[in-house]
This record gives structure tokens, sequence and C-alpha cells, in this order.
């Protein structure tokens, strides 16, 4: 039984026009795109349209499916869901209305990049990029960590269930949430043994706090006009919509 | 089916005369909390020799094997390739160690932490000084060692416990050390991952350092067995010796 990031981990490894550009090129016009779509104005809903119309194309050069990636970019909504009820209460509708899109087709965009490239390629591209090593390096083992401790979490969620009944009465949950708290409590504890025992490991194989840096794959003439029309494409939305 | 080996049968078994490749003595070490997991152990190791450690959980096992690459430092000597491990030992001298002293963690997950198969075997050739595409040439040999070379562009999470086990265990041998200390290695293994597993060391030349509590994948691949009891060698002996003096097998008493 796996997550939410096992779907965009097996659609990652597809193969579309969009998979096989370089991911150094698809990073930057992320950045464009989220710096674009952040400093768009409140009063331009035609701007956000262009924004979704462009995102709506790349997904289908992407041979992704629609409705699932539409869905998992939604997950973001409750996440913003305070900063939208502030605007509400302090500027109104009109206020509102702008912060849902931009988180939307912010987390859009970025899901889009992710499911379009193989997680190991995007992580090459980071370095490659020059964003900060230990950045790197903590994004790397989020990657690779989050399968395990989900896994168990899921684990320890079961081995509750089958102990205790289903919650019935308002003491039963507050039982409920106690063993939550101390699941999550547990889940931690290990987190943190495990990440003794996994520096243990690496120090084994020799690690002397440098980990060797990719190897830059040619940046084809493709990638580059991909960064180009994806740049235009930004902008024009941008300032000419 | 259980076959016992007989020892002195092993073309290969050790001449008592060669020098020790690993040496211990004296070794002491407590832990933070002022619990004393070592209390004195003596212990060598000798070329191409397979040894067999026993001992109840918290005994001192695991504290032992972490000391044998100074990963953990305590009081006493040792000596491993010729080289002494204590607190003063230099990074490089470590460096040299670690590379000569191989060691699989028993939980997998722990050790593989690259994107990819190839990324992790190849994580310790390249800590080695190793260019890239010697890395990677290393690592592939490794990986068709344990009959993994399919698995090289793999995520780690994508494999079996066995499988991931197998790729640990190229991640040591891609580093060509002469020793081999393997933590429990028979854990969430199946039968025939065992099976698969001891054929693989069985045609290992490496001196191999075998944590376990499973008498009969011991009795299998080790010629002799020392056991520990709060924190010292309590015996040593022939495997099947051991386990039957200490009851230590499901079958016994």
């Amino acid at each position: 039984m796996r997550g939410a990031h096992a779907h965009v981990e097996r659609w990652s490894r597809g193969a579309s026009p969009l998979h096989s550009l370089d991911a150094r090129a698809k990073m930057i016009a992320l950045v464009v795109l989220l710096a674009a779509i952040a400093t768009t104005p409140a009063g331009s809903p035609w701007m956000f349209c262009g924004f979704f119309a462009l995102l709506l194309a790349a997904i289908f050069f992407a041979r992704l499916p629609f409705v699932a990636m539409l869905a998992r970019a939604a997950l973001v909504l409750p996440f913003s869901a305070v900063f939208v009820a502030m605007a509400w209460w302090s500027a109104g509708p009109r206020a509102a209305f702008p912060l849902v899109a931009k988180s939307f087709l912010s987390v859009l965009a970025a899901l889009l990049v992710a499911a379009s490239t193989p997680w190991p390629r995007l992580l090459d591209a980071l370095a490659l990029l020059r964003v900060p090593r230990p950045l790197v390096l903590v994004t790397q083992f989020l990657g690779r960590y989050l399968f395990v401790v989900t896994e168990q979490a899921l684990q320890m969620r079961r081995a509750a269930q089958s102990r205790q009944g289903v919650a019935r009465k308002t003491k039963d949950l507050s039982r409920h949430f106690h063993a939550a708290a101390g699941a999550v409590g547990v889940l931690f504890a290990r987190s943190s043994e495990r990440a003794d025992s996994i520096y243990h490991a690496m120090v084994a194989r020799g690690f002397t706090g440098r980990f060797p840096a990719p190897t830059a794959p040619p940046f084809a003439l493709r990638d580059a006009a991909f960064l180009f029309f994806s740049i235009a494409a930004a902008l024009a939305i941008r300032l000419a919509l | 089916m259980k076959s016992v080996p007989s020892i002195a049968a092993r073309p290969d078994a050790p001449s008592p005369a060669r020098k020790p490749i690993v040496e211990v003595r004296g070794l002491r070490y407590r832990y933070p909390d002022g619990t004393l997991a070592l209390d004195g152990v003596d212990f060598d190791l000798r070329p191409g020799e397979r040894v067999a450690v026993f001992g109840a959980n918290g005994s001192g096992k695991t504290t032992f094997i972490l000391h044998l690459n100074g990963l953990l430092r305590g009081e006493g000597f040792i000596e491993v390739c010729g080289r002494r491990i204590d607190r003063d030992t230099n990074a490089d001298a470590l460096a040299e160690v670690r590379a000569r002293l191989g060691l699989v963690f028993q939980n997998s997950d722990e050790q593989l932490f690259m994107p990819t198969v190839l990324e992790d075997v190849a994580f310790g050739p390249s800590n080695q000084g190793l260019s890239p595409e010697e890395a990677s040439a290393r690592a592939r040999t490794a990986l068709d060692q344990v009959g993994m070379s399919d698995a090289a562009g793999k995520a780690p999470y994508h494999l079996s416990a066995g499988e991931k086990r197998r790729v640990a265990l190229a991640g040591v041998l891609a580093m060509q050390p002469e020793i081999l200390v393997l933590d429990e290695p028979t854990t969430s293994l199946d039968p025939p991952g065992q099976r698969e597993l001891l054929r693989l060391l069985r045609h290992l030349p490496q001196a191999i350092l075998l944590v376990t509590h499973d008498a009969d994948f011991a009795a299998s691949l080790a010629t002799r067995a020392v056991f520990f009891e709060r924190g010292r060698i309590a015996a040593e002996g022939e495997v099947r010796e051991i386990t039957e003096r200490f009851h230590w097998s499901r079958e016994s008493e």
C-alpha cells in the first residue's frame, strides 16, 4: 500500500516529449512560470486562464492523466484556506479568488515537473543548477525515506486499528486521538534513530561529507528551444493579457 | 535437509600460523548513558576465515562490530589490516580501514539511500576517490556478482527485501574489501533468499564475520564461532559445538 507520491513517481517514469527534455530546462521554466504566476495582479482573471491553459497543454504533451493531476494539485487548497479566509474577511471575495488561483496553479506547475521528470534526474538538475548542496541532500533524503516512513506509519495505523474498535462516543474519539499522538511520537523517535543508522552506513562506506557531483548531460538544442518558448509564453501571458 | 559441513574437510581452512587481519585485545566500551556494552573482548580473524558471532540480544555483538571500522571508539587494542584503530587514528587511516573492512548493515533500507541502485553501489567506490566512470564500472561488476545487474537503474524502494539485501552487499563488495562483516544478513529473507545468499557468500574470497541468531545458516557458512555474553566472548569453538553448548538452535534442549 502506497501514498500519493507513488503515483507521481510512476508517472515520472513515463515517456513523452516533456519527459525527454533536460531536467534543468524544466526547472528553470518552472521558476520563471512561478514568478509570473506569483506577480499576477488580483484583477486579471484572463491571466489566470492563460496560465491554466498553458499548463493544460503541457499536461497533454506529457501524456499525463488530466483529472488525476488536477485532483492532486487541489490537495493544496485546504492548506491555503487560512489565507483565503483572511483575504476574504479583510477585502472581500475579489481578493480571495486570486489566492486560490495562484496556489492551485503554482502547485499544478510544480507537480507537472515532478510528474514528468524521474526523481534522480530532478536531483541532478538541482545540483547542476548550483542549488546549495545541503538543500539538495535534504530533498534527496526526504524523497528516499518518504516511502519508508509512510509505510511504517501505515503499519502502525493498521496495528492500532486491529487492537481498537470503531470510535462511537466522544470518549472513544479522545482515546483515538491519544493513540494517534503516541504513534506520531514513536514515528518521530524512530526517524531520528534511523537517521543515525543511515549516517553510520554512509560513514562505513567511506563518506567524508562530500557527495560525488553529478555529470552534466549535454544541453540539446530542443532543450534550449523548450526553455525559450516556455519563458516567452509565461511572459506573454503575464504582460500581454 | 540440514547439511553440516565437516570443518576439517574444507580445503581452504586457514592455518593458524597466518597473521590475523583483525586483532582485538581487551576492548571495553561504555555507552554515554553508562551501560557497559563491551567488557574486555579478545578476538582474532585470519585471512579467508569465516567466523559466526552469536549472543543474546544486547550482549554486545553489534557494538563490537561498530568498533572494527572506527564508528565507535572504546578502550583497548584494535588492529585491522595492520592499522591501529584508537581515538587518535586520523581520517585517512580510517578511510583505508573502511575500504578494507566492509560492513553490511542489518536494515538494508538504511544502507540504500541513493536515488538509484547503480548510484548507491557506486557510492563507496567514489568515496574512495575513483572517477565516476571507474566507480560505475566497479558498481556494475559488484551488481553482476550478486546477480542484480538488471536492477541498476531502479529505485531502491522498488526492490524486494532479498533484492535489497543483495544490493546492500554489492555496495560493500564494490569497495573490494578484504573483510566482510555482516549484521544479521538473513533477517526478513525467505528460505530461497537465504539459500541464494548462502551460495553467494560461500563463493566470496573475503574473510567473513557473521553476526547472527540463525544457527543453521551460520553452521553452513562459518568455520568457527564465538559466543558473546554480557560484553565478553564467553566461548569460542566449532559452530555446532557452540550452538549445542548454549542451546542456540530451535531444536536444542
